[in-house]
């Protein structure tokens, strides 16, 4: 049997040919060598500790594993995290090549299949990428770097400190000799990984790529050929092509089907039962009806024409206007406390004003451009059953345990090729669509490839959550905030997990409640009691949405309750630079730092305040604007990283919503790729866009209302910013590189309606904006 | 059956000729540059060229295709050097890649029809093509990076 893509499995302590290795044809050349030997003992000479080790897998930072060297002098470094546009697939191995001093010209990326043991970590989320790779990498090219040394030394005869690796060659300073590479392969590659503690990372002064911006995605090319394979690319030859009907109401169940007339539809082939899980059950299939034919459009049409009747269970009543009510009702009143500084009840009946805001986000789909897809083929190998699967996945490692468990075969017979992803936003960090079609596979013995239509995909998403937040600020005769107290209500993702669990968890409250970073002496956080009746899930960026988008909001109606300028309210509130620290903060409990150690990424308010001026300053905040254009401001720290965004719109006479500028401060510390941290902060305008201005999912008995992308709008060019300016605060290796993915996303809103409220005096406190400046 | 004529070769297709041309292209006759988005004339993801004009391959039933010279993302040129596409190297316009051989199609129809757009006329002919990742600004500054000479 012939795939596209082949996988050989690299016999441990043996050398072997890689040629046909990995996931992407035609990305290794011929006669490449790598051994598996030793693994490097770790966590190896940390320069700063990090939440990684707790990560499954942990990291690895073996060239033995990573990096693989051909007599041409062509180098192959893997890479084991997933390409959803962030530039991971570039940056990561670009590390790997400063630091083993390759030339870049001469390098050719590969992506690990799933395999969490060998590879290390390799899920795809919570902006960690760079945070917890970029020192295993640096060691990985710096290992490799040694063994290359070593080998010319040796075959000179000479001292290993009197030679040099430099430009995918290694000199001898004597005599000026020089051996490239290639030829250096096959001895530098026999030699052991030498230990951690012998390593010399390079001077950053004299990095090549890294920190430079100078490089392109890898990809860029076959994207704008057409070339590039995505998930719903992967070919496996006889393929069918399913489309699946799935229970509308989450929780509900199949209870008969006809597919008489679906059979009689031209090109279908078999009409399918898909096994159910029970909700909540993570990311099992929900079950349904699968129509599968030769090929998408065909399958398209004969579900059409299937006739199933389905058991909508206890959520058909979930309905959006009613639980909004309720969770305002929730919001009204106390709730349980999360997080409690002095006494903000107190002080907020001894407050000489009182501001008080309630904010709305709803529901919000993915939707990512690429939907869930993924090809799988079950079938009968040497070794008894065999699984291969083709997957735009985030979480290669998960997604392959639960294919091993649905399939009930030993994890070592499932390979699970990662491919592009197009976009994934957290949604492709749930793997149910690639179980569906191992499943469908096993049942029809034909590879198998699921797509999901974009109406599947919006109706079947595991949600953004929908959220209710309150803030009650209390101001002194001075004018300054002595009270602050925050209750928000929300379904918690992990409901998706564990039936019935109704308040956020630390990770939720982490993302922006307890972590409030305000120089407030009362400050009180709550979380009201909220369950779930829909699949609540991850979307880029979390709860910082609902969290940061009320927090900062109400910063601004402040200043407006006070006739001061926003972003002096800001400053004020952040306070004198500081560390704050919410582990000793009374009632904070299992305070999560995005898995992260403390000690290495403080909540330091310097950091805000840094970010929010030099928005501000580039921005030129307080210059004399037109009528109806105003600027706005927002700051946050999400993902252990500090973001400040100012956003500049201009509202006309129509309330139609220009935007002409943004400006984006990121403190990420040390950072590999400039250019992909801009890219991806132009995005999270974008989105920001999106979320602020069109998007919703509401529900109605039970089901999503909006199903493409005409009711669940995205933004377009037409509305979109197209002058967005990002300023990236320069930090040497002694500043640990945090999150650059998600936490773009967090102040966009509240800056812009932030922005709104200058332009035009309006207050958006209910996403999306919609026709709210609408006359 | 119908014949389609893509990229210059002639393919017979023996199925029913009522779905569109977008499944038949990426899943009958294996040329996978031509993305799927909405299926609902939303998104532009499934954009080819048919007779030198942009149409949406997920709105177009085979039928309608057969005999129509049709142009794909792997066609548009033998060396992917087509100004459009050296302009969105040149920009770095790509997030993770998936809309743009849509926007890509979409910019070299527009330039085919309107050598030298404006900025207006660059958000009008851009506005059906949606990117997630939100690569808007650079996919604006490619179209007239492409238009001005790359
Ligand atoms: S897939 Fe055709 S326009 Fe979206
Ligand atoms: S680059 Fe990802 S959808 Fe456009």
């Amino acid at each position: 049997m012939t795939h596209m893509f082949e996988t050989i499995a690299i016999p441990p302590g043996g050398v072997a040919n890689v040629s046909r290795r990995f996931v992407m044809r035609g990305i290794v050349g011929s006669g490449a060598l790598v051994i598996g030997a030793s693994v490097l003992p770790r966590p190896a000479m940390s320069a700063w500790s990090t939440g990684a080790g707790k990560m499954p897998g942990g990291t690895i930072n073996d060239p033995h594993v990573y990096v693989a060297i051909d007599p041409s002098g062509l180098v192959t470094i893997i890479t084991n995290r997933s390409e959803m546009g962030t530039g991971v697939r570039t940056s990561l191995p670009m590390i790997v090549a400063d630091e083993m001093e390759a030339d870049w010209s001469r390098v050719r990326v590969a992506q690990a299949p799933g395999d969490e043991k060998k590879y290390g970590n390799q899920d795809t989320d919570g902006s960690r990428s760079v945070r917890h790779w970029v020192e295993p990498m640096r060691q990985c090219g710096a290992a490799m770097r040694a063994m290359l040394e070593q080998a010319a030394a040796t075959r000179w005869g000479v001292a290993v400190a009197d030679v040099r690796a430099e430009n995918h060659k290694v000199i001898h300073l004597g005599s000026g000799n020089m051996l490239g590479y290639g030829e250096l392969a096959k001895a530098a590659s026999a030699l052991p990984t030498p230990p951690a503690d012998s390593l010399k990372l390079k001077d950053p002064r004299t990095f090549r790529y890294i920190g430079t911006g100078s490089i392109p995605i890898v990809d860029l090319h076959d994207i704008t050929t057409g070339k590039a394979t995505y998930g719903i690319d992967a070919k496996i030859p006889g393929m069918k092509f399913a489309v699946i009907a799935r229970p509308p109401v989450v929780g509900g169940k199949l209870v008969s089907f006809d597919a008489t007339e679906a059979l009689k539809v031209p090109g279908v082939e078999r009409v399918v039962e898909v096994r159910a899980w029970p909700w909540p059950s993570k990311f099992m299939p929900v079950g349904g009806v699968a129509v599968i034919a030769r090929n998408t459009g065909c399958a398209i049409n004969g579900r059409d024409k299937l006739k199933v009747v389905w058991d909508n269970g206890p959520n058909a009543s979930y309905d959006s206007v009613a639980f909004r009510r309720q969770m305002e009702q929730t919001a009204a009143n106390a709730c349980k406390v999360v997080r409690n500084d002095g006494d903000a009840e107190g002080a907020l009946k001894s407050a000489a004003k009182v501001v008080t805001a309630q904010y709305y986000v709803p529901h919000l789909a993915h939707a990512s451009m690429e939907p869930p897809t993924a090809v799988v083929h079950v079938f009968q190998g040497k070794a008894g059953t065999q699984c291969v699967a083709y997957a735009p996945t985030q979480s290669p490692g998960g997604c392959r345990d639960d294919l091993a468990k649905v399939l009930d075969i030993p994890v070592e017979n499932v390979t699970v090729n990662v491919t592009l992803l197009g976009g994934g936003f957290g949604r492709k960090s749930k793997w149910d669509y690639v179980l569906e079609a191992a499943l469908l596979s096993k049942a029809t013995a034909a590879p198998i490839k699921v797509v999901w239509t974009r109406e599947d995909d919006i109706l079947h998403d595991f949600y953004h959550t929908v959220s209710v937040e309150r803030i009650d600020a209390g101001v002194d005769a001075n004018g300054k905030v002595i009270a602050w107290r925050h209750r928000s209500v929300a379904p918690t993702i992990k409901s998706t997990f564990q039936a019935g669990a109704d308040y956020e968890a630390p990770f939720e409250l982490g993302m922006g409640l307890v972590d409030n970073p305000f120089n407030i002496p009362n400050l009180r956080c709550e979380n009201g009691r909220c369950e779930a009746h829909t699949r609540i899930g991850w979307f880029r960026s979390v709860s910082n949405i609902p969290h940061a988008f009320a927090v900062q909001s109400m910063v601004g109606e402040i200043a407006a309750a006070l006739g001061r300028d926003p972003k002096d309210v800001l400053l004020e509130l952040l306070g004198p630079d500081r560390i704050v620290d919410p582990r000793k903060s009374p009632d904070v409990a299992d305070y999560w730092n995005y898995g992260d150690p403390f000690e290495t990424y403080p909540i330091e308010t310097g950091r805000l305040r840094r970010v929010t001026e030099i928005a501000a300053e580039q921005a030129g905040w307080g210059k004399p604007l037109q009528k109806g254009e105003g600027l706005g401001i927002a700051v946050h720290r999400s993902f252990l990283t500090y973001v400040a965004t100012v956003a500049h719109v201009a509202v006309d006479d129509n309330g139609t919503l220009h935007i002409p500028r943004v400006d984006t401060a990121i403190d990420c510390g040390f950072h590999v790729n400039p250019e992909r941290i801009r890219s991806q902060i132009e995005g999270a305008a974008v989105m920001g866009l999106s979320l602020a201005k069109h998007g919703k999912i509401t529900f109605k008995d039970g089901r999503a209302e909006q199903s493409n992308f005409d009711g669940f709008g995205v933004a377009r060019i037409d509305d979109a910013p197209l002058d967005v300016r990002v300023h990236i605060v320069p930090a040497d290796w002694d500043v640990p590189s945090s999150g650059v993915g998600e936490p773009g996303l967090p102040p966009f809103a509240p800056a812009l309606c932030n922005a709104i409220f200058a332009a035009t005096g309006k207050r958006i406190r209910s996403l999306p904006i919609a026709d709210q400046l609408k006359a | 059956m119908v014949t389609l004529k893509v990229n210059g070769q002639d393919h017979a297709y023996d199925g029913d000729t009522t779905v569109p041309l977008l499944w038949v292209i990426r899943d009958e006759l294996g040329l996978t540059g031509t993305k799927f988005g909405c299926g609902k004339g939303l998104c532009g993801s499934c954009t080819v060229h048919l007779d030198g004009v942009a149409v949406r391959s997920c709105q177009m039933a085979v039928s309608e295709a057969g005999g129509k010279a049709i142009v794909t993302i792997e066609g548009l040129d033998p060396d992917g050097n087509h100004p459009v596409q050296r302009a969105w190297r040149e920009t770095s316009a790509p997030q993770c890649g998936y809309c743009h051989a849509g926007q890509i199609m979409q910019a070299a129809a527009l330039l085919a029809a309107t050598p030298k757009p404006s900025d207006s006329d660059i958000l009008t002919a851009m506005a059906g093509n949606i990117c997630r990742c939100g690569c808007y600004q650079r996919i604006a500054e490619a179209v007239r990076l492409a238009s001005t000479g790359v």
